[in-house]
């Protein structure tokens, strides 16, 4: 008696959501099954990897210098990112924004969003500083520099939506991506009142908080599996949206990948170290269903899209 | 399939005698239809009806032990696909690959790296668990039973991957004592591998060339009566792989096949030999998707911390938070005079703040007394990060230790603040910022100010 397969068909999809222009825009969304269980039914497209690059310039990690080398201005590393193997779009964090780091001004960055828009042909994102009031003022005007970019905008919170997801999704025509902290409940509501500004549910992409494996870890799997479910089985148009998940704003900050080899001897090298911590956290992101994820080391762009094109 | 009370109720004898306890006999079909009796409490059921009733209640996966004494380890026995349903019960095991294949010198330094990677999170020790023993039929059955005495003497528990019966047979003789797996049944040598596990009293592992022969395979052992099984699921390709994986969990838990009801395992080796970085993504991806026993080439501190971290979250109790131990933990180099700070012993919490705390690079002494594992509001508000706990804790564990006299308390607990004077006398209280993310700038004013 043979195995007896019970596939899981599901009438409703992830929408897609397209970001980019011309040849190099990709498509993210679009599946009716769950994460990669391509034996149930056509994924449709592949999740994509997205490299983080920031205003700050070149992280102090040996292999990303190395990659770099040479690069002085912005517009170079954007090019050089968006050349890395398995690169689908470039994400530009603008970390040096925040009133609490280096506050850069919100003219100076957008000249920075500017250039690398002009320097590369591939889909760009531009994350903000992660301060909220700081983002209320800055993203507006990087979806006003980025027209006809149709870039991804992250991203618009509980706290800055009507800003951020206004001039993004309606003013300028850009792709919004609505942050919520791992909690389905909020992804949702999000969703709703983004929605309800006008924005066209095709316009959203969704990322639902992350964090680093050992970190809470549990919550963003839960998070993600529930939103799948309810959006697939149950299918609930307000959690239809792909999600994307930013890995290495969170993998390159704990411990285990910052305490350097002269302080935990017994760990080795700390670039091992970060490099693991990313590759894992991008696997499992993926396996909960993340449709895109933005990591930063050569070498987890590589890996993981190597396993994403395994898995299709 | 679970059977009704009423189902149950028919096969009965239904005399009524009261001899289980239940008033009659179809209250005590409720309560096992329920799961809170158990049908051999009635004392005249026949055989038949109980036979017939374990088969319908038994779990959708099997509970199967591996190893022994320290090392034994249960695999299997989930209900569950997905965590938020329930909670995932026993977490997936890793165990670094070994083949006969290798050079000496490769094998003693794998050997020798094994136990350098041993410690502790959040209660919970860490270690690598088991070793892969590969059988490389070139290399010959001496350099592998060898191999396996090597592999044995480490005291971990181990997996024979061996489908040459007389091998497996051979290298049982010798590891047969730490129960390990004998990884190697398949459609052509299934009924004499069966023979060398049941005498040697281990768990056979099998494998196939696709789903459906693995599936035979496993059918025709269990009718040869042996159903201590685990399911070898890798394929020749990952698509294949991760295919054989979710199938054959779902068509245990969702679809009560019970034929696929057994713990499985994935070895990333075949997958991605040579590979360490897809092999660390392939870890983690079946980590999360089913796998039960996971092999791979290397275990060191940066393969560990990441996947020890991610299993102790995917695996645990989603009603039951984590919870760090209560106690002092000196950060950034901090002694006795060093500035006390605190927060809850919720680990997420823990983690986030410690994380900001080690970030600011200011010698700190962290301060964590037992606050029922929940958030700095919610653990305030039920009464249990409240004045009178600080304050008892730090006069009991902290004042004998550290010399300064300056707490930092959680911004969303500031209303403490008064309480926490009149009951710590001698002590300074701050009140630090709401969020975590604020703790960095905070402290580096604060000790630019001079005040800690």
């Amino acid at each position: 008696m043979p195995f007896n397969r019970k596939p899981q068909k599901f009438n409703a999809s992830i929408k897609e959501v397209t970001i980019g222009c011309g040849e190099k825009a990709v498509t993210l969304g679009g599946e009716s099954v769950f994460p990669f269980y391509t034996f149930d039914g056509d994924m449709k497209n592949a999740p994509k990897v997205g490299v983080e690059i920031s205003d700050m310039g070149i992280p102090e990690v040996a292999g990303i210098k190395a990659y770099y080398e040479g690069c002085t201005t912005m517009a170079e590393i954007a090019k050089k990112a968006a050349a890395m193997e398995g690169a689908d779009f470039v994400c530009l964090r603008l970390e040096g924004g925040d009133p609490n780091g280096a506050n850069k001004s919100t003219e100076e960055l957008v000249a920075i969003v500017k250039e690398v828009a002009d320097a590369i042909d591939v889909p760009l994102a531009v994350e903000g500083s992660k301060n909220v009031e700081k983002d209320a003022e800055l993203l507006p005007k990087v979806a006003e520099a980025l027209q006809g970019k149709n870039a991804l905008i992250l991203s618009a919170r509980e706290e800055d939506y009507k800003a951020v997801g206004a001039a993004a999704g309606l003013a300028y025509d850009q792709k919004v991506g609505a942050e919520s902290a791992v909690d389905i409940n909020l992804a949702k509501q999000l969703n709703v009142v983004v929605t309800q500004l006008g924005v066209k549910p095709e316009s959203i992409v969704m990322n639902v908080g992350s964090a680093a494996a050992g970190y809470g870890y549990e919550y963003v799997v839960s998070t993600m599996d529930r939103i799948k479910a309810a959006a697939l089985a149950q299918g609930d148009a307000m959690l239809q949206m792909p999600i994307v998940t930013p890995v290495s704003s969170e993998t390159w900050n704990v411990k285990e990948a910052m305490a350097s080899e002269a302080d935990m001897p017994e760990w080795g090298p700390v670039e091992e170290r970060g490099i693991s911590m990313e590759i894992m956290t991008a696997a499992a992101d993926l396996a909960s269903g993340s449709d895109a994820v933005i990591v930063m080391h050569p070498q987890t762009v590589a890996t993981i899209s190597k396993m994403i094109k395994d898995l299709m | 399939m679970a059977l009704t009370g009423i189902q149950i109720f028919k096969m009965l004898p239904k005399k009524n005698c009261k001899e289980c306890g239940c008033p009659t006999c179809m209250a005590f079909s409720m309560k096992v239809a329920q799961g809170a009796m158990k049908i051999e409490q009635c004392p005249y059921v026949s055989e038949e009806a109980k036979a017939e009733l374990s088969e319908a209640t038994a779990p959708p996966m099997k509970t199967i032990k591996v190893g022994c004494g320290e090392g034994e380890y249960t695999l299997g026995g989930e209900t569950v696909l997905f965590r938020h349903e329930k909670t995932f019960v026993n977490k997936t095991r890793y165990a670094v690959a070994l083949c006969s294949c290798m050079d000496d010198a490769e094998i003693d330094a794998k050997i020798a790296a094994i136990p350098a990677v041993d410690y502790e999170r959040i209660g919970e020790r860490m270690h690598v668990e088991m070793i892969y023993v590969n059988y490389d039929a070139a290399s010959g059955t001496d350099k592998y039973l060898e191999l396996v005495k090597k592999a044995a003497a480490t005291g971990k528990t181990l997996v024979l991957g061996c489908d040459d019966v007389e091998v497996a047979k051979a290298a049982l003789e010798i590891c047969k004592d730490g129960k390990p797996v004998l990884n190697g049944a398949n459609a052509s040598n299934y009924e004499a591998m069966n023979e060398a596990a049941k005498a040697a009293g281990v768990v056979l592992g099998v494998g196939g060339a696709s789903l459906d022969e693995i599936y035979d395979t496993v059918a025709a052992l269990e009718k040869a009566g042996n159903k201590n099984l685990v399911i070898d699921a890798t394929g020749a390709s990952l698509k294949e792989t991760y295919g054989n994986a979710v199938q054959i969990r779902r068509a245990a838990l969702k679809d009560q096949d019970r034929t696929f009801g057994y713990p499985t395992i994935v070895n990333t080796v075949k997958l991605a030999k040579g590979d360490r970085y897809m092999q660390e993504a392939l870890v983690s991806l079946f980590t999360m998707k089913y796998g039960s026993i996971v092999v791979l080439e290397n275990l060191g501190y940066a393969e560990a911390l990441p996947l020890f971290g991610l299993r102790q979250n995917v695996f645990t109790d989603p009603q039951k938070p984590m919870k760090v131990e209560p106690g002092l933990y000196p950060l950034n180099g901090a002694d006795e005079n060093s500035v006390c700070v605190t927060t809850v012993d919720f680990a997420l919490t823990y983690f986030v703040v410690s994380g900001e705390l080690e970030r600011s690079g200011v010698p700190l002494n962290l301060v964590i007394n037992d606050a029922g594992g929940l958030s700095v509001l919610t653990s305030w508000a039920a009464g249990k990060f409240s004045g009178n706990s600080i304050s008892a804790f730090i006069k009991e564990n902290i004042e004998s230790k550290v010399k300064s006299r300056k707490l930092i308390i959680p911004g969303k607990v500031a209303v403490l603040k008064g309480d926490l004077e009149s009951k710590l006398p001698g002590w300074e209280i701050i009140v630090a910022p709401q969020e975590a993310v604020q703790l960095v700038k905070f402290l580096k004013d604060l000790q630019e100010a001079g005040e800690i």
